[in-house]
C-alpha cells in the first residue's frame, strides 16, 4: 500500500509525535483516519516544461485542507489535478497517480466529467452562468437529467449556502445582478446542488472584500460537515482561520536543471504549522519573509 | 543613512515659473489650444462631408419615392412600366420568401462553423475554414450569381430556391465571421464553471455558450439578412425576376424587390421609374429596420467582454 516515508519531503506519518505541551485541536485528530485523495509522487508539466514536481500528500476526508505556497508554487496546478480540471489545457501531462477514494483519477475508463461532478469546484473569480439565480443553481441536476423537484434542490443548496434569504424573492433574476460575495455564494451553491463529496475552492475570497469573506470562511466551516474541502488560498490568516491542515507548497529554486518547478514542503495540522513549523522555508514564508 | 547613494536631481523650478506656465495666457498654453481648435474643425469638416452622401440618399429617395409609395404600392404587382399606378408586391414576396430561404440555409450553417471554429478550431482545418470565410466575404456578389448560375441553372432552372441559395451564400461569411467574434466573448471562466459541474463539451456549448451568445448571434444574423435583402447582383442571374407573385419553390422564375427596382430604373418610362424610386424606399426602410432591431437586440447583450 501506500507509504508516505518515501519521497524527499517528511511524510506525514513521520512526524506524528506529539510535540510536548501541544494541545492538538480536539476535532483534528493527528493522524489522518481516511484519505479522500492520495496523491503519490504527483507532477504535471505545461508543455514539457514542470510546474509541480514528486507531491505526495493524503487529503483527509471530512476536513478543511489548505494548500499555500507563493506564487507559481503550483497549488493551483495541484487543485485542478484533483478533479481533472486541468485536463482542459491541452498542453498538460502528468506523473504519479492521484486516488479518489481508492480510485486512480486518471486510469483509462475514468469519466472526467463523472469526476467532476462529484467533486465540485468553485472558482477565484466569481462566474454565475448569465442566467436566473434559480438556473445558475438547478443548472447541474438538469445536466444530469433531473426535472423534477427542482425548486427543492435549488432551495436546498441555497439555504446551505447561506444565501437563500438575501435571493428568495429574487430568483428569476440573474446570477450577475447580485454583490460579488453573493455571486461567489452562488457559485458555492450551484456546486453543492450537485450533492458532491468534495468541494474545490481556488482562491475562493481574492476577488472579495473582507466583510464577504468572513461570510465565505464561516460557510466554509459549515459546509466542513457534510463535505471535504481543499482551498487554495494566498492569505495565510485565511488558511489559519478555516482549514484543520495546511500543505505549504513553494518554488524550488535549485532544481538541478535551473527551470522552477512547485514542491511540497510540508504538509501538518493548521495549528502546528503555523506554530511550529519544522522546515524552515515554512517559517520563513509564513513570517512574511518571503514569498 | 550616510551611506546612502546621492541621486542628482534636477533643482527645482522657480515657483514664478510654475505659475506663469500654468496662466491661459502662457505663449504655450496659447498654441495648444488654438491647435486643439483648429483639430476640432478640421474632424468635424470631415464628419459632415462624410454625413453628405448619405443625408443626400436619405433626401433623395425619401422625396422621390413617397410619390409613388402607398398602400397599393404593398398590395399590386408591376403593371407594365409606361403605366400609372400598381406596385412592388410580387417584389416583396419575392423578396421575403428568398431571404427566409436563404437564413434558414446560412444561419444554422453559419453558426455551426463558427461554434466549430471558436471551441474546437485549433488545427489546420480550422485556418483553412478561415481564410477561405475571408475570401469569400470580399467575392464580388455578381460572382456569387454567376457562381451558382453556372453550377444549377441549367439542371434546375431559375427560381425561389436558386436565387436564395445565391443570398445564402453571401450571407454564409458575415454570420460566420459575426458568430465568431461573439462566441469568442463568451468569457472562459463560463465554460470552466459549466465543465466543473461535469458537462461534457456539447453541453457546455448548448447550454452555456449559446445561450450567453445568443443576443450578439442574433444581430449578426440579422445584418446578415439586412445585406441580403439589398442585394440585385447574386440575383439576375439565379432568380431572374417575375411580372406576377410566384410561390413555386422552384423552377419559375421568382422576383424581388432590388430587380424590380433594377428594370424600373433603367427603363424610360417615367411610372416605372417613379415606381423604382418607391421600391428603393421600401427596401431603405426593411434595412433600416433589420439594422435598428440588430442594434436594440445586440445593445441588451448578456456577452460583455471583461
Amino acid at each position: 500500500m501506500y507509504s508516505t516515508t518515501t519521497g524527499t519531503h517528511p511524510g506525514i506519518e513521520l512526524r506524528h509525535s506529539p510535540v510536548g505541551g501541544e494541545t492538538p485541536r480536539s476535532e483534528v485528530p493527528e493522524q489522518i483516519q481516511s484519505a479522500v485523495f492520495e496523491i503519490e509522487q504527483f507532477g504535471v508539466s505545461y508543455a514539457g516544461t514542470p510546474a509541480i514536481a514528486d507531491i505526495s500528500l493524503r487529503i483527509p476526508a471530512g476536513e478543511i485542507t489548505a494548500l499555500i505556497g507563493p506564487s507559481g508554487c503550483g497549488k493551483s496546478t495541484l487543485l485542478r489535478s484533483l478533479n481533472r480540471m486541468n485536463d482542459l489545457i491541452a498542453v498538460a501531462t502528468h506523473t504519479g497517480t492521484i486516488r479518489y477514494r481508492g480510485l486512480d483519477l486518471h486510469a483509462a475508463d475514468v469519466d472526467p466529467a463523472e469526476v467532476r461532478r462529484r467533486i465540485g469546484m468553485v472558482f477565484q473569480k466569481p462566474n454565475p452562468f448569465a442566467q436566473s439565480i434559480y438556473d445558475n443553481v438547478a443548472f447541474g441536476p438538469r445536466l444530469h437529467g433531473r426535472s423534477k423537484g427542482l425548486d427543492d434542490v435549488v432551495e436546498r443548496a441555497l439555504r446551505r449556502a447561506a444565501l437563500w434569504d438575501e435571493v428568495k424573492d429574487k430568483l428569476r433574476e440573474p446570477g450577475h445582478a447580485i454583490s460579488g460575495g453573493q455571486q461567489q455564494r452562488l457559485c458555492i451553491a450551484r456546486a453543492i446542488a450537485m450533492e458532491p463529496d468534495v468541494i474545490l475552492m481556488d482562491e475562493p475570497c481574492s476577488a472579495l472584500d473582507p466583510i464577504a469573506t468572513l461570510k465565505i470562511e464561516d460557510l466554509m466551516r459549515q459546509l466542513r460537515e457534510d463535505y471535504s474541502i481543499v482551498i487554495v488560498t494566498h492569505n495565510m490568516q485565511q488558511a489559519a482561520r478555516v482549514s484543520d491542515r495546511t500543505a505549504f507548497l513553494t518554488v524550488d529554486m535549485e532544481a538541478a536543471d535551473g527551470q522552477r518547478c512547485g514542491r511540497l514542503v510540508e504538509f501538518e495540522r493548521t495549528e502546528k504549522l503555523f506554530t511550529q513549523a519544522s522546515d524552515e522555508r515554512t517559517e520563513a514564508y509564513i513570517t512574511g519573509r518571503f514569498g | 543613512m550616510s551611506s546612502l547613494p546621492v541621486t542628482t536631481l534636477a533643482p527645482p523650478r522657480p515657483a514664478s515659473e510654475v505659475s506663469s506656465s500654468l496662466r491661459a495666457a502662457d505663449p504655450h498654453s496659447r498654441r495648444r489650444r488654438r491647435r486643439s481648435r483648429v483639430m476640432r474643425t478640421v474632424l468635424l469638416a470631415g464628419m459632415i462631408a462624410a454625413m453628405i452622401p448619405l443625408a443626400l440618399i436619405l433626401i433623395e429617395v425619401g422625396r422621390r419615392g413617397a410619390n409613388a409609395f402607398g398602400w397599393s404600392f404593398l398590395t399590386q404587382t408591376e403593371p407594365p412600366f409606361r403605366r400609372e399606378g400598381g406596385g412592388y408586391l410580387q417584389g416583396l414576396v419575392g423578396t421575403f420568401y428568398m431571404v427566409t430561404f436563404a437564413t434558414a440555409m446560412s444561419v444554422p450553417l453559419g453558426i455551426m462553423a463558427a461554434v466549430y471554429l471558436v471551441e474546437y478550431g485549433r488545427g489546420w482545418l480550422a485556418r483553412v475554414i478561415r481564410f477561405f470565410t475571408d475570401v469569400m466575404t470580399g467575392v464580388p456578389s455578381v460572382f456569387v450569381g454567376l457562381f451558382v448560375y453556372a453550377l444549377l441553372i441549367r439542371d434546375i432552372g431559375f427560381g425561389t430556391f436558386v436565387g436564395a441559395l445565391a443570398l445564402s451564400v453571401i450571407m454564409l461569411p458575415i454570420v460566420v465571421r459575426s458568430s465568431e467574434e461573439m462566441l469568442k466573448l463568451v468569457p472562459e471562466d463560463q465554460r470552466a464553471a459549466s465543465a466543473a459541474l461535469g458537462a461534457r463539451r456539447w453541453q457546455t456549448i448548448v447550454k452555456v455558450v449559446l445561450p450567453t451568445a445568443r443576443p450578439g448571434l442574433v444581430t449578426g444574423a440579422m445584418l446578415a439578412v439586412a445585406r441580403a435583402a439589398g442585394e440585385t447582383a447574386p440575383l439576375l442571374l439565379t432568380a431572374l425576376g417575375a411580372l406576377s407573385v410566384v410561390t413555386a419553390v422552384q423552377g419559375t422564375p421568382q422576383s424581388a424587390l432590388t430587380l424590380l427596382i433594377y428594370d424600373g430604373a433603367t427603363q424610360p418610362f417615367a411610372p416605372g421609374q417613379q415606381r423604382a424610386w418607391a421600391g428603393a424606399l421600401l427596401l431603405l426602410g426593411i434595412v433600416f429596420v433589420f439594422t435598428a432591431v440588430a442594434r436594440f437586440v445586440s445593445s441588451r447583450s448578456t456577452v460583455r467582454p471583461d
